[in-house]
C-alpha cells in the first residue's frame, strides 16, 4: 500500500511505548506516529497499585511526557486524539472528521476495567481504577486515614488492600467467591495471603456482593447482600478487565475475547497488528507484563523486516502484596494432576504435579516465593 | 558505578550494592549480571532495564 505512510500505533500505555522503544533497537528511521486518548505520559500500569508502599503520587508515577518520549524515541505523539473507526482497505485510521494513513497499524489500546451496574445514589464515590489519571483522581478523592471499600479480591483487590493499608487507611475488601484471587492461586496460596492482609488490618467480606451504595455524609454506605452494612469514603471498582475489542469489530477485524491474533500478532485484516490487553493471541487473553514484553519484542522485528512469531517462556506472575510476597504460575487448564503443598504459616509452596509427577505450575508464598525464579526454569512454558 | 532502573516496576540496580540476594556481588557492573537475571519485583528480564542517571 503506502510505504510512505508511518506505522502508527494506538495506545501509549506500557503496551505502544515498550514496542516503539523495540521498534527504535530495530531502525532508527521508521516513521511511528502514536496516536492516544489520554494525555500520552509514560507510566507503568503495575506501578498504580504499589503508590502508597513506595510514597509515590500519581505525578511522580509518571516516568517522562509526551515531549520528552517523543524525543527520546524520535516519534510523532498525537495526545487527546480518539480514534472512531478503522477503513482497513484504505490502510486509513479514523480519528473524527480527521484520518491518518498508515502503513502498519498496532493496536495497543488496552483493556477496559468491567464496570458494575450497582442500585443507590452514590456512584460517584465508587472509582475504577484503569490508567494513571483515573489513580489521579481516586488520589485527589481519598482524605488521609479515610475508609475505602473494595469491590473485587483478584489481584488487583489485593494489591491495592495491601497498598492503601501500608498507606494509612482503613480497608474493607467484598467479593463474592471464598477466597481471594480464585482464578490463580490454589488454596493455601489464597488463603496465606487473605490471612497476611488481614493481619496488616485488611477486613474480608467474602461470599457476598454490594447491592447498593447510598451517600452518607461525605462518604458512602454500601448493602451488602449477606445483611451487613459498612461505611466507606471511596469505593474501588476493581472486578476486571475486558480487552477493549468494539472499534476492531466494527471495522470487520475478528475478535474473540480480545482482538484475534496469531503469534505474528497479525489480526484478520492486513497489515493491521495487535498486542497487550486487548489483544487474544493464538488463543491466549494474557493480561500481564511478560506476555507483553515478548510479544513487543517479537513484533518490532515483525515490523522493520523480520517476521517473527512470539514465544513465551514460562512466565510466573508476581502478586504484589508485600505483606506476603507472591508469585504464581498457574498449570494450563484442563491439565491432569493435582496440587502437592508444603505450608508454614503463610509460608506456602504449592506444586502441581502430574500423575508422572512433572511439575506443570506452581505457587509460592512469603519466604518460598525466593524460589520462584528456580521453579521457572523447571517448568515447561504453557502458552509457547 | 552506575544505576539500572526496570521499566516495568521501578526498582533500581545500583552497582555499587549488587544483588547479594541472588548471588551478585557488590560491585558488579550491569554487563556482568548473568543475562538470565530477572527483575525481582517483576520478573522482567535484563533488557527491559534502562540506565538511569547515577544518584
Amino acid at each position: 500500500m503506502n510505504e510512505q505512510a508511518p506505522i502508527v500505533i494506538v495506545g501509549t500505555g506500557l503496551a505502544g511505548y515498550t514496542l516503539a522503544r523495540e521498534i527504535r533497537k530495530q531502525d532508527k528511521d521508521v516513521r511511528i506516529v502514536m496516536v492516544t486518548a489520554d494525555d500520552g505520559v509514560s507510566y507503568s500500569k503495575p506501578m498504580l497499585s504499589t503508590g502508597f508502599s513506595k510514597g509515590k503520587d500519581a505525578g511522580s508515577l509518571a516516568q517522562a511526557g509526551t515531549e520528552a518520549m517523543a524525543v527520546q524515541l524520535q516519534l510523532e505523539l498525537r495526545t487527546y486524539t480518539t480514534v472512531t473507526g478503522i477503513d482497513t482497505n484504505g490502510h486509513r485510521l479514523l480519528l473524527g472528521d480527521d484520518s491518518l494513513a498508515y502503513s502498519k497499524l498496532v493496536l495497543a489500546w488496552g483493556a477496559d476495567v468491567i464496570r458494575l451496574t450497582i442500585p443507590g445514589d452514590g456512584q460517584e464515590r465508587v472509582f475504577p481504577i484503569n490508567d494513571l489519571e483515573d489513580y489521579r483522581v481516586f488520589r485527589k478523592a481519598l482524605k488521609p486515614g479515610g475508609r475505602v471499600a473494595i469491590m473485587g479480591a483478584g489481584l488487583i483487590g489485593c494489591e491495592f488492600a495491601n497498598d492503601l493499608r501500608n498507606g494509612g487507611y482503613e480497608v474493607e475488601v467484598i467479593a463474592p467467591s471464598d477466597a481471594v484471587m480464585p482464578s490463580l492461586l490454589p488454596q493455601a496460596a489464597a488463603n496465606a495471603v487473605q490471612k497476611a492482609l488481614e493481619a496488616l488490618g485488611v477486613r474480608f467480606h467474602l461470599e457476598t456482593v454490594v447491592e447498593r451504595v447510598e451517600p452518607a455524609g461525605t462518604g458512602v454506605t454500601l448493602f451488602l447482600a449477606n445483611g451487613e452494612k459498612l461505611q466507606a469514603d471511596v469505593v474501588i471498582s476493581a472486578v476486571g478487565l475486558r480487552p477493549r475489542t468494539q472499534l476492531a469489530r466494527a471495522a470487520g477485524i475478528d475478535t474473540d475475547r480480545g482482538v484475534k491474533v496469531n503469534r505474528l500478532l497479525e489480526t484478520s485484516a492486513p497489515d493491521v497488528y495487535a498486542l497487550g490487553d486487548c489483544a487474544e493471541v493464538d488463543g491466549h487473553v494474557l493480561l500481564y507484563v511478560l506476555p507483553l514484553m515478548a510479544c513487543a519484542r517479537a513484533l518490532a522485528k515483525t515490523l522493520t523486516g523480520e517476521p517473527t512469531e512470539v514465544t513465551y517462556g514460562t512466565m510466573p506472575v508476581m502478586i504484589k502484596t508485600p505483606c506476603c510476597p507472591t508469585a504464581v504460575c498457574p498449570p494450563p487448564s484442563g491439565a491432569e494432576g493435582s496440587w502437592d503443598t508444603e505450608q508454614d504459616g503463610t509460608d506456602v509452596k504449592a506444586l502441581f504435579k502430574s500423575p508422572e509427577g512433572d511439575v506443570l505450575g506452581f505457587a509460592v508464598t512469603g519466604r518460598f516465593a525466593l524460589e520462584k525464579q528456580a521453579l521457572s526454569k523447571v517448568i515447561p512454558p504453557i502458552h509457547s | 558505578m552506575k544505576k539500572w532502573q526496570c521499566v516495568v516496576c521501578g526498582l533500581v540496580y545500583d552497582e555499587a550494592e549488587g544483588w547479594p540476594e541472588d548471588g551478585i556481588e557488590p560491585g558488579t557492573t550491569w554487563d556482568d549480571v548473568p543475562e538470565d537475571w530477572v527483575c525481582p519485583d517483576c520478573g522482567v528480564g535484563k533488557e527491559d532495564f534502562e540506565m538511569i542517571e547515577i544518584g
